[in-house]
Parts: structure tokens; C-alpha cells; sequence
């Protein structure tokens, strides 16, 4: 895993103090130039680490949000290897900034684990997260992601118990999701689970940076979200203001949250 | 037969496909359910309700006058439509509640397509004063009112999925969302031989006594085993039960019929394992109606029960194994069977079972007259008559 971007970027942060952003969006949605022009202006407005969305047609794991926003994307036929091209020219035109892909396991297995990983990592894409991969099933995408220099990284749950994540470190790659509710992705008013607790039990098995999310809607659960974590994952909020914006360009709204979020979680590092 | 193995995997199908939230739960469940299955007064008190709640054994009825018109083998019809209900939903339901008793959970979430395993559902928690919430797509609702009616009567909050499809697919997302939501509280009732480990064993554990019961049935009144055991399949619950007391004997030959809908060609069906190929959908690896993209396709059936474009990883299994033929049959095949019972027995099967009766006709006029086919009628077709009206142009 040397030299990937995602690892690059926290050890970069973590040296400078700072907590990071990662931004997700589903890619197609509304269309596929709109998801490259969004991931540069929110690279621009501050994020440090963005995930890309590849829509799938039974999204268990998500809320209403991100599960419509995959519904229409799909409904406007965008296809895995246009995403993953998107990828590459996302990567051409400059940015240093560390992607990762996000999707259900049946696309990734549809195109082939070894190709999958294969294209990805060359489209310049760091990480993969699976949301409904667990770590007893991984190892044959592991194999496969490990030799192209992609990250797998794992998502744990406030559920997850200390024998799991014992058993799970050896497999986990770049950091670790932590998903902050039992729930599906989407904006809470409030997280009621102990924070400070969960990612304690984490970290006590898990050598790799916590980012903490699902439920994360503006900058004040950010500010509040930051002392436990070393990164947050903002999705559902971003998309949201993907869907209000209608026919109209998302750009300004998302700069602005993707701003604001930021601003918040600098103040508190 | 050992199978699965300890990960849920029969061959290559099967494991645990799920967000990690879940897994907690299905570990915890797995463990439940192999502390049960040891315990001997579970099944006596399984049985119990099984003989003096669900009405059985169902008869094995020998269907006379259908025989005749077929002109070839006898059919018999192991009555799953008799059993309270009027399906073989039941059995399990009924299995599960007093498992997820034992675990000491108090709040029951289901889907249902038909309706048939919500109905079953809200009455095993009805029984024993559990909360009950039932997923059903939108779609679903208005081809199956009158279940929808039964499960409100029954107690039970039916919950209107609008997204996807709006059916069965479309409820088992919803419902396993609402399980990632309140796993601390909640158990899940999966209806069919799908979805992650241990479910599919265990439905099928919960369903064998239908094909342990026609073993022994058809011995006593024929004295010796069946020649074919055909059984409809959407998920395919009725027809693992039935199937797998029989999977040693290499001598009875065993059918999946799964709905062709409008015709395979048309791309208008839910028959997975004809047309299908391995994937992973609802929490496991099994063979699965999709594009090329791994997006899952829309399945059609005129029988909302079959209206699934996934299948039980077990069932992958047979047929990879080649243990288990799968056909497929029409919505039109299944209508005419249905009526065609309907005037020779006066029975109305439900429209998943009709596709086992299309098949197991077209199969008996091709055998001799000493032959036995036994037919799973897994289902009483009162929720179906509706739909068939609408299909033969009012006339129904």
C-alpha cells in the first residue's frame, strides 16, 4: 500500500493537525459531466478525499437520498466502465486528491474482481468501499485489490464486536469507515451513539485512520463528530443539495456546505 | 447431505452478503438457531403448533379426475393449500416466531409479495403478542388487497414500498433496512430459502417436514416412492421442503418450474435459473436476473408470488449439480392449469402452484399410467381470483 494517495493524505493531515473531509457523490446523477465538474468543485471548496458513487439498482445500505439519486442515475443510463473512465479523466486533469470508489459487491463481481481492480487502479482510482462486502468474504476481491495498489477499506458498525474486529484488521486497507448509527446513509438531527467509545474499540484493533460516517449533515455535527475521528465522510447532505438543485447547476450550494463543513472542522483540530 | 457448509455456502452459493451492521445479528442468529435445532423440546413444541394450530399433516389428495384428463400418470397433490392460512408459509413463520421468541425479541419485520408470508406472518406474531410490520411493494398491494386486508385485520402494520419495481424485491430492501435500523430489537422473518446465512438452511429446515410427510404418505397409499415431485419456484421455500427429503433418492426425479410470465424470449419473466446467471442480491450468492452491469432486472409473473428475480442458493446449487431440473411455464400455461383443477377436482390452487400443475400435466400425458407425480399445491388460489379474472377478461 505505499506510496497510495489515500495513505499520503492522512498521514499528511495528521502531521499538520488537521481532520480531514471525504466527500461522496454518486456518479450519473443527474449526468456524468455534472459528477466530474462537482468532484473538482468540492476538491476546490476543501475536501480531502472523495468518493465516487457507482449506482446500483437494490441499494440496501442507503436512505431514501442516495437510493433515488442511484435510481435516476441508472434510469439515465450511466454504465461502471463510463464511471471508472470518468475516473481516469478526473485524474488526467490534475488533481492530486485520493478517489475512492463506492458500490454494492454485484456490479464489482458483474465486471470481474481482477478487472475491476485492474481498471480502477489505472483509471487512478485509490480505494474501494463495499458496504455489503464483510470481511469473511473478501479475500478473493482482496487478492485482486491488494495487487493493484487499490485500498479495501472496511466498514465497521457500532454492532461490530471486539472478536470481529480483531478478526477483520488483517484484511483492512487504507482506513477504517465507521459507520455512526445502526442505520442506513443519510442526515440525522442527531447521533446518539457514543462516539468517543466506538472509535476507542476500534483503534484499540485497528491500526489505520477512523473516519466517521453516515449522518453527518452540516457543519455543527461535523465540529461535533471531529474529536473522535481523523477524517468524516459527508454523502447524503451533498446529494441532497444535487436533487434540490433540479435543472439548475448544484455547484455554488455544495461549494458552499463542502466550505462550511470544512471551516467547522479546522477550528476544532 | 451436510450442506451448507459453515459459512451458508451450498457449492459456490450462498455466504453472507450484507452491510456489517448486520452481521453482528446473523452471527447471533446462526448461534440461536443451532441451540434449537439440537434442543429437542423446540421440535416438540414446534410440532405441536404444527399439528394443532397449522392443521397438520396436509393430505396427499391422488386428484382422480385430473389424472384421467391427463391420460397418463397418476398426480397427487400434497395439500399445502389446507394448512391454516392456506399456504405452506406457515410451517416456517411459525418455526421462526418461536425461535425469535427463545432470543427474547419482541418486534417481527417480514416482506411479503403475494402476500401469502406476510398473512403467515402476522399470524404467528398474533399468536404469540409480537409486533408485526410487513414490507410490501405498492404494486403488490393492488394485485393482493384482500392479503393486505387479512394482515391489518391480523394486527400487523403493512408498509407500502413505492421504490424499484414495487414489488417483492423492492419490500426485501426496505425490510432489510429497517433491520439495519433496529437490529437490537428487531427479527427479521425471512419468508423464502434466500437472503443471507443461516436463512436459507433454516427455511428449508422449517419446510422439509412437507416432503418428509409425502414420503411417507406416498409409500402408505402407493408403497413405493414417487417417479417425478414437481414444485413451483420464485424464491423456493415449497419446493426445497419438498425436494430435499428426496435428494438421495436418485430414482425420483425432481422439477422446478419457475414463471416464464409472458415467454422467455420476451424478456418478460421471473424464471432466474433458466435465464439468470450467479450474482449477489439480498445477502447472497445465488443465480439472479441481471444486466450486464450487475444491476438488477425487473422480474414479471402474472403470480406475485413468483415475481422474483433472485433464487434460494441451494437451489443454485441443484441445479449446477444437475440433481434438480428447472423448467419454466407461462402466465398462460398457469392460468389454463388453474382452471383446468379448478373443473376436474374442485380445488382453486394459488397461481405459483397452477405453474407446478401446467408443468406436471404437460409431464404426466408423456408417462405411463403406473407412474406417480406428485405436485406441491402450495398455495389456495382465494387471493388469486381477482387476478384471474382480470386475465380471462371478466369472466372468472
Amino acid at each position: 500500500m505505499k506510496g497510495n494517495r489515500i495513505t499520503q493524505r492522512f498521514s499528511a493531515l495528521a502531521q499538520e493537525g488537521k481532520k480531514g473531509l471525504i466527500t461522496y457523490i454518486t456518479a450519473g446523477y443527474p449526468d456524468l459531466d455534472t459528477t466530474a465538474r462537482l468532484v473538482k468543485t468540492m476538491v476546490e471548496a476543501g475536501a480531502d478525499l472523495v468518493e465516487v458513487g457507482i449506482p446500483f439498482s437494490d441499494p440496501v445500505a442507503d436512505g431514501p437520498v442516495i437510493q433515488q439519486a442511484s435510481a435516476r442515475a441508472l434510469a439515465n443510463g450511466v454504465r461502471v466502465k463510463d464511471i471508472i473512465r470518468m475516473c481516469a479523466d478526473i485524474r488526467q486533469k490534475s488533481t492530486a486528491v485520493p478517489l475512492i470508489l463506492m458500490t454494492y459487491y454485484n456490479p464489482v463481481f458483474q465486471y470481474g474482481l481482477e478487472s475491476f481492480a485492474r481498471d480502477a487502479a489505472r483509471a487512478g482510482v485509490d480505494g474501494l468501499i463495499v458496504p455489503d462486502l464483510p470481511f469473511e468474504e473478501s479475500e478473493e476481491l482482496l487478492g485482486h485489490t491488494d495487487h493493484y495498489g487499490l485500498a479495501l477499506i472496511p466498514l465497521v458498525a457500532p454492532t461490530t464486536t471486539e472478536k470481529r474486529l480483531a478478526a477483520m484488521a488483517p484484511a483492512a486497507r487504507g482506513f477504517v469507515y465507521c459507520v455512526s448509527v445502526t442505520g442506513v446513509t443519510g442526515a440525522r438531527e442527531e447521533i446518539h451513539t457514543d462516539l468517543a467509545k466506538f472509535t476507542q474499540k476500534v483503534r484499540r484493533h485497528l491500526q489505520l485512520p477512523c473516519a466517521i460516517g453516515f449522518g453527518i449533515a452540516g457543519p455543527a455535527q461535523a465540529a461535533a463528530v471531529a474529536p473522535y475521528c481523523d477524517a468524516m465522510v459527508v454523502g447524503s447532505a451533498i446529494v441532497d443539495l444535487v436533487a434540490r438543485a433540479g435543472t439548475g447547476d448544484p455547484a455554488p450550494a455544495v461549494a458552499a456546505l463542502v466550505k462550511d463543513i470544512k471551516c467547522a472542522i479546522e477550528k476544532c483540530a | 447431505m451436510s450442506l451448507p457448509d459453515e459459512r451458508g455456502y451450498f457449492g459456490s452459493f450462498g455466504g453472507r452478503y450484507v452491510p456489517e451492521t448486520l452481521m453482528p445479528a446473523l452471527e447471533e442468529l446462526t448461534a440461536a438457531y443451532q441451540e434449537a435445532r439440537r434442543d429437542p423440546s423446540f421440535w416438540q413444541e414446534l410440532e405441536y403448533y404444527l399439528q394443532q394450530y397449522v392443521g397438520r399433516p396436509s393430505p396427499l389428495y391422488f386428484a382422480r379426475r385430473l389424472s384421467e384428463h391427463c391420460r397418463g400418470a397418476r398426480i397427487y397433490l400434497k395439500r399445502e393449500d389446507l394448512n391454516h392460512t392456506g399456504a405452506h408459509k406457515i410451517n416456517n413463520t411459525i418455526g421462526q416466531i418461536l425461535l425469535a421468541r427463545r432470543m427474547g425479541k419482541k418486534r417481527i419485520i417480514a416482506e411479503t409479495g403475494a402476500g401469502q408470508h406476510g398473512v403467515a406472518t402476522a399470524t404467528a406474531a398474533a399468536l404469540f403478542g409480537m409486533e408485526c410490520a410487513v414490507y410490501m411493494g405498492e404494486e403488490d398491494m393492488a394485485r393482493q388487497a384482500l392479503n393486505v386486508f387479512r394482515m391489518r385485520i391480523l394486527g400487523a402494520t403493512v408498509v407500502g414500498v413505492a421504490a424499484g419495481s414495487r414489488t417483492l424485491k423492492d419490500a426485501m430492501n426496505e425490510a432489510m433496512r429497517d433491520w439495519v435500523t433496529n437490529v437490537d430489537t428487531t427479527y427479521y422473518l425471512i419468508g423464502s430459502v434466500a437472503g443471507p446465512h443461516p436463512y436459507p438452511v433454516m427455511v428449508r429446515d422449517f419446510q422439509r417436514v412437507i416432503g418428509v410427510e409425502t414420503r411417507r404418505q406416498v409409500q402408505e397409499q402407493t408403497g413405493r416412492l414417487p417417479d417425478v415431485i414437481v414444485a413451483c419456484v420464485g424464491g423456493g421455500s415449497n419446493a426445497m421442503g419438498i425436494f430435499h427429503p428426496f435428494l438421495e433418492d436418485r430414482e425420483v426425479k425432481l422439477v422446478g418450474v419457475e414463471a416464464a410470465g409472458c415467454g422467455l424470449e420476451t424478456g418478460k419473466h421471473a424464471a432466474t435459473l433458466n435465464r439468470g446467471r450467479p450474482g449477489i442480491l439480498h445477502g447472497s450468492k445465488s443465480y439472479v436476473l441481471q444486466d450486464e452491469d450487475g444491476q438488477i432486472n425487473l422480474a414479471h409473473s402474472i403470480s406475485a408470488g413468483l415475481d422474483y428475480p433472485g433464487v434460494g442458493p441451494e437451489h443454485s446449487y441443484l441445479k449446477e449439480t444437475g440433481r434438480v431440473v428447472y423448467t419454466a411455464v407461462t402466465d398462460e400455461e398457469a392460468l389454463e392449469a388453474f382452471q383446468l383443477l379448478c373443473r376436474t377436482e374442485g380445488i382453486i390452487p394459488a397461481l405459483e402452484s397452477a405453474h407446478a400443475l401446467a408443468q406436471a400435466v404437460k409431464m404426466a400425458g408423456e408417462m405411463p399410467q403406473d407412474a406417480i407425480i406428485v405436485v406441491n399445491l402450495s398455495g389456495r388460489g382465494d387471493k388469486d381470483v381477482q387476478t384471474v379474472a382480470r386475465a380471462l377478461g371478466g369472466e372468472g
